[in-house]
């Protein structure tokens, strides 16, 4: 019947259509994000922003992440995997992005710790313990608070220090620098100001030892 | 219902308000396929009203295709209801965005805002307005198709 023909001839053309669509819509914007990452490499990186590794490693891995986000903590023991495979040649310099809500208190507790050497320790903590303190998608500090105790800090210098409106400068101008560099979701990785455009630890993986190669 | 009506034109009018039919279920489709490439492909995330006009608009698509084969008299009955209700949803939220119905009114969490204005085709087209395109054109097409063909 012809009438079947046409419609079942339609449904094909939306459905090819709209990979059509998407795949132009995708690499369009794959392309937009590589040319201005790279014009916006000042963006990158703040001089307060926490470093981990070498100083001097050619490769860069810069990390926007939420305390709150599981995929960050998922990702976290595999960069630190990824700088033990290669050693003296990758550092780590994280960036905040807290999408999640209350996640920005739970920045300012890491940076407050940081003050008192104890930024890493704080935040393996608390990505050890996510399930203590996130309710609902919604962070909650003070559930956070209570496992501080391990790791024997001051914690009335840490509760005056968390009110810094350094910090709070700090978390604003990473947030700027994320819209700024469209990094909407966390983990969002930049190896040497490259963006990470398809997402999956094997791809990132792939951007840090081809920046390996390319500059040792 | 047909007396008086010779065959052809009995086919005639068959033909036509399959027709009708046929693009009613474009519209759905094309408002299906559409609305996932926005919140799918482009990442623009649906806020509640969004999925409310998507729950009356997605069933049409599949209710128009069975109307179809073989042309059902009675497709009016079962899809203007559901056009009608999301042609509802429609232009409330099209109030919404356009500041007719104040903001304190309205259901939307803080987070996903409904009133905040996503995208604009061509400068002026907004979501909201597609979608009550879609809704009228449908209803439309369903009340001609009833006054015409099956009265």
């Amino acid at each position: 019947m012809k009438k079947n023909i046409i419609v079942v001839a339609t449904a094909i053309l939306f459905v090819v259509l709209f990979v059509a669509a998407a795949t132009l819509y995708n690499n369009k914007k794959n392309s937009d994000l590589s040319s201005a990452s790279l014009e916006k490499i000042d963006s990158m990186q703040r001089d307060y922003s926490p470093k981990m590794g070498p100083l001097d490693a050619k490769v860069t891995i810069v990390e926007f992440f939420d305390p709150a986000c599981g995929t960050c903590s998922v990702f976290y023991p595999f960069v630190k995997k990824l700088m033990n495979e290669n050693p003296g040649r990758v550092n780590l310099v994280l960036r905040y992005l807290p999408l999640h809500q209350n996640s920005d208190v739970i920045v300012s507790i890491f940076e407050a710790a940081r003050l008192q050497n104890r930024f890493w320790e704080t935040l393996e903590l608390a990505y050890k313990t996510r399930d203590a303190w996130i309710e609902h998608h919604v962070a909650r500090p003070e559930k956070f608070w209570v496992q501080l105790g391990v790791l024997d800090l001051n914690m009335q210098q840490l509760e005056a220090d968390m009110q810094s409106t350094e910090i709070a400068r700090r978390i604003k101008q990473d947030i700027q620098d994320a819209q700024y560099l469209k990094v909407s979701k966390t983990p969002g990785f930049f190896v040497n100001g490259k963006p990470l455009v398809h997402f999956g630890s094997q791809q990132l993986q792939q951007l840090v030892e081809s920046e390996i190669t390319e500059n040792y | 219902m047909f007396n008086g009506m010779t065959q052809d034109k009995r086919k005639t009018a068959s033909q036509q308000g399959w027709i009708l039919i046929f693009t009613c279920w474009l519209i759905a489709m094309a408002a299906l396929f559409g609305s996932l490439f926005f919140s799918e492909v482009m990442g623009l995330k649906p806020c509640v009203l969004c999925w409310w006009q998507r729950i009356f608009i997605y069933p049409l698509a599949v209710l128009f295709l069975v109307g179809m084969f073989p042309l059902d008299r009675s497709v009016v009955r079962y899809t203007l209801p559901l056009a009608v209700i999301g042609l509802g949803f429609a232009i409330y939220h099209y109030l919404l965005y356009s500041g007719y119905i104040p903001e304190s009114l309205q259901p939307c969490s803080e987070d996903l805002s409904c009133t905040k204005i996503n995208l604009e085709l061509m400068g002026f087209v907004t979501i909201p307005m597609l979608s009550i395109f879609s809704y009228s054109a449908i209803i439309a097409l369903l009340l001609i198709f009833r006054k015409r063909f099956y009265p």
